[in-house]
């Protein structure tokens, strides 16, 4: 059996933990379908090749430039983005996910554009290391250092980094 | 800043893949993180995007004592943290550390950045330096390529026609040797204006017989300089690897371009090559002990 070339293809990714369905052009970013196809707009587009980290989404758990991937490459796959990040606390409202808290916490935005992707890089990047250890200056640097932010110079970005790994080892203990 | 109307293709056979590969302007997805930019601005249109994801096998690292093999569907993040290959040859986890951010290691393909063929990327080089070579298949087979005669020119290979490149093998780090990696980078985790590879290799009696380097984002193309007469039968405490530096900025012939003049170039060659050197020198010495 022969694979078909196509130019349309009907998906479903399972977004936020809710299954979902689209028929997407072949050429469209994982992006684009997230803001267009599924009215996710909480996933902001800045430079649209992968270098300032705004797009970022967890595929699978794990952080990827949504720009950099293709809608149907995501096919029967789990995406997160910062529409998910939050959880549900059963009464109606949601508790912050503790990078949230800690970029609230630390005024670690000013307009806010790039906060998606900071949010989804950080949120990845501290779950998947050891939340009982102290977090190092190099570890941050490696965290936050894929994302660009043209307002705040990331002193309050790499502060806000330190705080939530802080929130994350007590909340440990 | 959207790809231009293209056909796809996720075939889940090698087979396949290949036949698809035969049609104009089909060209390979892998990791796409420097196929889709090139897409996104569009500098590349290709009629069919074949993409290779869903074919099995290709997603292993294979360690052996001879070196390391890693399929075409490796990402870099996995050989980052593939402790196994980083002790049969440290260069991979070294450099792949340097290979963009996590984000893009997470997606990215040490044998895609391979196949792409850019000068300032980090495996290309490492390729080189240790004497590698991948594997091409085609529809009339399977073959090895050796490094030196796959990378061509910039994001040029000797590869035409339907091919995909299957794996690619690094071969193990020889006794009594070290290895460093070091870049200058603008940003971190950016392209870099200037990087080094080195291996040092010592004799029974801790002496240098070998010092080679090969360095990113300078020249056209991979090259490996052999930097042992600067320091040759020396130990690693007498040895003088600013001389090593010196000898390299002779051999190198680096660019100039927005983000680095030709003779700054030059310069950070020297510098990251006395450094890794001395890294590497140290590092064989403490294996000999």
């Amino acid at each position: 059996m022969s694979t078909p070339v196509q130019t349309e293809r009907a998906i479903t990714v399972t977004v936020n933990g809710v299954p979902r369905e689209t028929t997407v052009p072949v050429r469209r970013l994982l992006s684009d379908a997230l803001r267009h196809d599924l009215q996710l707009t909480g996933t902001h587009v800045g430079c649209e090749h992968g270098v300032c980290g705004a797009c970022t989404v967890l595929v699978d758990g794990t952080p990827v430039r949504s720009c950099l991937v293709l809608a149907v490459q995501v096919d029967g796959k789990e995406v997160t983005t910062v529409e998910g990040l939050a959880r549900d606390d059963g009464r109606g409202g949601e508790i912050l996910h503790p990078v949230q808290e800690a970029f609230r916490e630390c005024h670690a935005l000013q307009c806010g554009f790039c906060t998606p992707g900071f949010l989804m890089t950080m949120a990845a990047g501290l779950e998947a290391r050891d939340t009982s250890a102290d977090i190092t200056e190099e570890e941050v640097d490696e965290i936050v250092g894929g994302n660009l932010c043209r307002c705040t110079g990331y002193a309050n970005i790499k502060k806000a980094c330190r705080h939530a790994a802080g929130l994350m080892k007590e909340a440990g203990q | 800043m959207k790809p231009a109307p293209f056909g796809y293709a996720d075939p889940t056979s090698l087979d396949e893949a290949l036949t698809l590969l035969t049609e104009d302007g089909a060209k390979v997805l892998a990791g796409g993180q420097s196929l889709l930019p090139l897409l996104s601005m569009r500098l590349a249109s290709p009629a069919t995007l074949v993409d290779i994801n869903k074919v099995p096998g290709l997603d292993t690292v294979a360690v052996s004592g001879d070196g390391v093999r890693v399929g075409a569907l490796v990402r870099h993040a996995q050989l980052l943290h593939h402790p196994e290959a980083a002790r049969v040859q440290p260069l991979l986890a070294r450099a792949t550390a340097n290979v963009a951010h996590p984000a893009i290691r997470n997606r990215g393909t040490t044998v895609g950045s391979i196949a792409h063929a850019d000068p300032s990327g980090e495996m290309t080089s490492v390729l080189a330096l240790t004497g590698g070579s991948v594997t091409v298949a085609t529809p009339e087979g399977s073959s090895a390529v050796d490094w030196a005669d796959f990378f061509v020119g910039p994001l040029e290979t000797s590869v035409h026609g339907p091919a995909v490149v299957t794996d690619a093998f690094f071969p193990a780090l020889p006794p009594r040797s070290g290895t460093a990696f070091e870049e200058v980078s603008r940003r971190k985790g950016d392209y870099a204006v200037c990087g080094a590879g080195v291996t040092v290799t010592l004799d029974d009696d801790s002496r240098v017989v070998s010092a080679r380097a090969a360095y990113i984002s300078v020249g056209l193309v991979p090259e490996v300089h052999d930097l042992t007469e600067a320091v040759h039968g020396r130990t690693v405490d007498q040895a003088d690897w600013a001389a090593a530096g010196d000898l390299a900025r002779t051999l190198v012939d680096p660019d100039g371009d927005l983000h680095a003049s030709a003779d700054y170039r030059r310069l950070l060659v020297g510098v990251l090559t006395e450094r890794t050197l001395a890294r590497a020198g140290a590092e064989a010495a403490g294996r000999t002990a």
